[in-house]
């Protein structure tokens, strides 16, 4: 089943997924899903409430099994490596969880620090430099590193995960829902921070999101999940014009019209 | 797949050509911070530094920070530093990196050992006051919510307090039992070893009587219940805090007291005199096993002998602790759940703390008990 419009040059697929299912009982929520994730692509995924687009997130990254299909990421099988090579793979890879997910009894630069000091075991010096560069980047100044999660306001908390997501200069960024919880300005502001970092780091981001705003303004791609499959990717003005009825009270409803005026 | 990563320097005449090649990357960032550190740090007498970076292949974060580092060091020293041969993917962040201002390091203040040793001792006590008091104002809420309740009995929670009693009465009869049956053996086969020396093997019999229901019975219950229900009591209403559940009841009008704290406090309050009899009533019947089995003090013997010996006072001492200290321990659960802060830590900080507070109390309760006991000598 082709997914992709039929106007893509070829490029690069960092993720591809083909057949994939996954089900809980015999309840099944990705229902032999194809999709494609190219680099340097920013691919917002949408769909309803309990469709399953964390479920998607989260067997791609390995937090969930998968009854049937199969998931490349840069060009190597998930299922065949051994435990080495999934690793190295990983350390390629960044997530930033709903929730900021910020180990509670660390501070800010314990947080962003730990995967480096873990994986890289680099100097003390380079670490706190490099602690504090990452902070200016996703737009903090040094006087938040002492603090706790617990003391920081949801945007910072945000910023602050992102931070740790990009602590080892991973090539995908998987984001899910990165502006919910943020008032309109912090989300615009976020939405910018991404399509920054995207731009200076050549990312590949993955962004599950409901955000109309964002899927406008930040993504190259959205990819549109219902029934357990990707229904339809393609830029913004694809998902305006379907006439697929899910996608037309998505885009076309009440709370879209800001975005299709 | 990486190529390796090298920093290369040329003299060309009053300037210096460095040349950083390969992956300069995370990856690689342990073993190019010494390369870079070496080149900032030698002295040689230049008047221009250039960084040509049109042979690096990869570069991230890391790798650009440390051509930063490079060329701020040569900076620093008034040499002027200049990153030339940029490829077009990298200006962006070898730009991003550029606007990066390091806030100067902050010197440890060093701090008088003295002063930081009194310091500890006055947090330490001032943590003690206001756990204090902490425990005096819970004492308080239980005590007003507990009015309302006898006030309005329609407004006490009924139903909470059953499935309390069933969580920390009934699902720990088993335990309860196996343990002070132990304890109760235990003390027999100590005693009659003992007191076989001297020919008072019958004593053991007055021993394990008064032991048992006055102190051990009591003590021993306490303290599992501390370890097995003060310490869940602590932990679900510290979780219920960090989740702002708390803050959710209190918005809806209720008091988190009247509906969380005295169902549990009033069920542990039925619970412990309960386990406290079971639990004696076990450790006598291990300790009559022992005398039976291991010092030949026939059944019927140790029963006449434990009717001489114990009296209706001595069952009493023990169970009149029994609800005071279930009190204290809930008191202090409470207290250490309500005061979870947000983070993983302080949950299972609180937590500890409940169960070594409430087993600490039961003890300094049951020797405060014990002089009161002698001196109206029961």
């Amino acid at each position: 089943m082709p997914v992709a419009t039929a106007t893509q040059q070829p490029k690069e697929s960092v993720i591809r997924v083909r057949d994939l299912v996954v089900g809980f009982g015999s309840h099944v929520v990705l229902d032999h899903l194809d999709l494609d994730v190219y680099r340097g692509e920013i691919l917002g995924f949408v769909g309803g409430s309990g469709s399953g687009k964390s479920v998607l997130m989260r067997t791609v990254i390995g937090l969930l099994p998968k009854r049937g299909g199969s998931i490349e990421v840069f060009g190597a099988d998930l299922d065949t490596l051994t435990e080495q090579q999934l690793l190295a793979i990983e350390r390629r890879w960044g997530i930033l969880f709903q929730q900021g997910a910020l180990f509670s009894s660390l501070n800010v630069k314990q947080n962003i620090q730990f995967p480096i000091r873990e994986f890289l075991g680099v100097s003390q010096r380079l670490l706190d430099e490099i602690t504090e560069a990452k902070l200016e980047m996703v737009g903090l100044g040094p006087d938040v590193q002492e603090k706790l999660p617990a003391e920081l306001s949801g945007g910072m908390t945000k910023r602050v995960a992102l931070a740790r997501a990009l602590a080892l200069d991973p090539e995908i960024v998987f984001l899910d829902e990165p502006t919910s919880g943020l008032d309109p300005i912090g989300a615009g502001e976020f939405d910018e921070l991404i399509t920054t970092l995207q731009r200076t780091l050549g990312l590949t981001v993955f962004m599950v999101t409901h955000d109309l705003d964002s899927l406008h303004t930040v993504c190259d791609r959205i990819a549109v999940l219902v029934g357990g499959k990707v229904i339809l990717t393609g830029p913004m003005s694809a998902m305006l014009a379907s006439d697929h009825p899910w996608l037309k009270a998505y885009f076309r409803g009440k709370r879209a019209r800001g975005i299709a005026g | 797949m990486d190529a390796d990563a090298m920093l290369t320097s040329k003299r060309d005449g009053d300037r210096l050509v460095l040349a950083p090649v390969g992956a300069w990357t995370a990856v690689h960032a342990r073993e190019l911070e010494p390369l870079v550190d070496v080149q900032v740090r030698s002295s040689q007498p230049v008047r221009a530094v250039e960084i040509d970076v049109t042979r690096v292949d990869r570069l991230d974060t890391f790798g650009a920070w440390l051509l930063e580092r490079l060329a701020r060091g040569w900076s620093a020293r008034g040499v002027e530093a200049r990153i030339t041969g940029i490829k077009e993917d990298y200006r962006g962040l070898i730009e991003e990196i550029r606007g990066v201002g390091l806030k100067p390091a902050e010197p440890e203040r060093g701090q008088n050992r003295v002063v930081a040793a009194l310091a500890t001792v006055g947090r330490t006590l001032a943590g003690i006051g206001g756990v204090t008091t902490l425990i005096l104002q819970m004492f308080g809420a239980v005590t007003v919510a507990a009015g309302r309740a006898l006030v309005n009995p329609m407004r006490f929670r009924l139903t909470s307090l059953v499935a309390h009693i069933d969580r920390v009465g009934w699902r720990g009869v088993p335990i309860m039992l196996l343990i002070t049956f132990l304890i109760g053996a235990i003390l027999a086969q100590q005693g009659i070893f003992h007191f076989r020396k001297f020919g008072a093997d019958i004593y053991v019999v007055d021993m394990i009587g008064i032991l048992v229901l006055r102190e051990v019975g009591v003590l021993i219950v306490c303290v599992m219940v501390a370890g097995r229900s003060g310490s869940a009591y602590t932990a679900e209403l510290g979780s219920m805090k960090m989740r702002e559940e708390i803050d959710a009841l209190r918005t809806m009008g209720f008091d988190p007291v009247e509906v969380l704290i005295l169902p549990r406090i009033l069920a542990l309050i039925v619970s412990v005199p309960i386990l406290t009899f079971l639990g004696s009533m076990s450790a006598l019947y291990g300790g009559g096993l022992v005398c039976w089995l291991y010092g030949g003090i026939n059944p019927d013997v140790f029963l006449s002998r434990l009717r001489e010996a114990i009296s209706l006072e001595t069952f009493a001492v023990g169970m009149i602790k029994a609800p005071i200290m279930a009190l204290i321990i809930g008191i202090i659960a409470a207290v250490e759940g309500m005061d979870v802060k947000g983070s993983a830590e302080s949950l299972g900080a609180h937590t500890t703390s409940s169960v070594v507070i409430s087993i600490f109390l039961v003890i300094v309760l049951d020797g405060l008990f014990a002089i009161f006991f002698a001196s109206i000598g029961m």
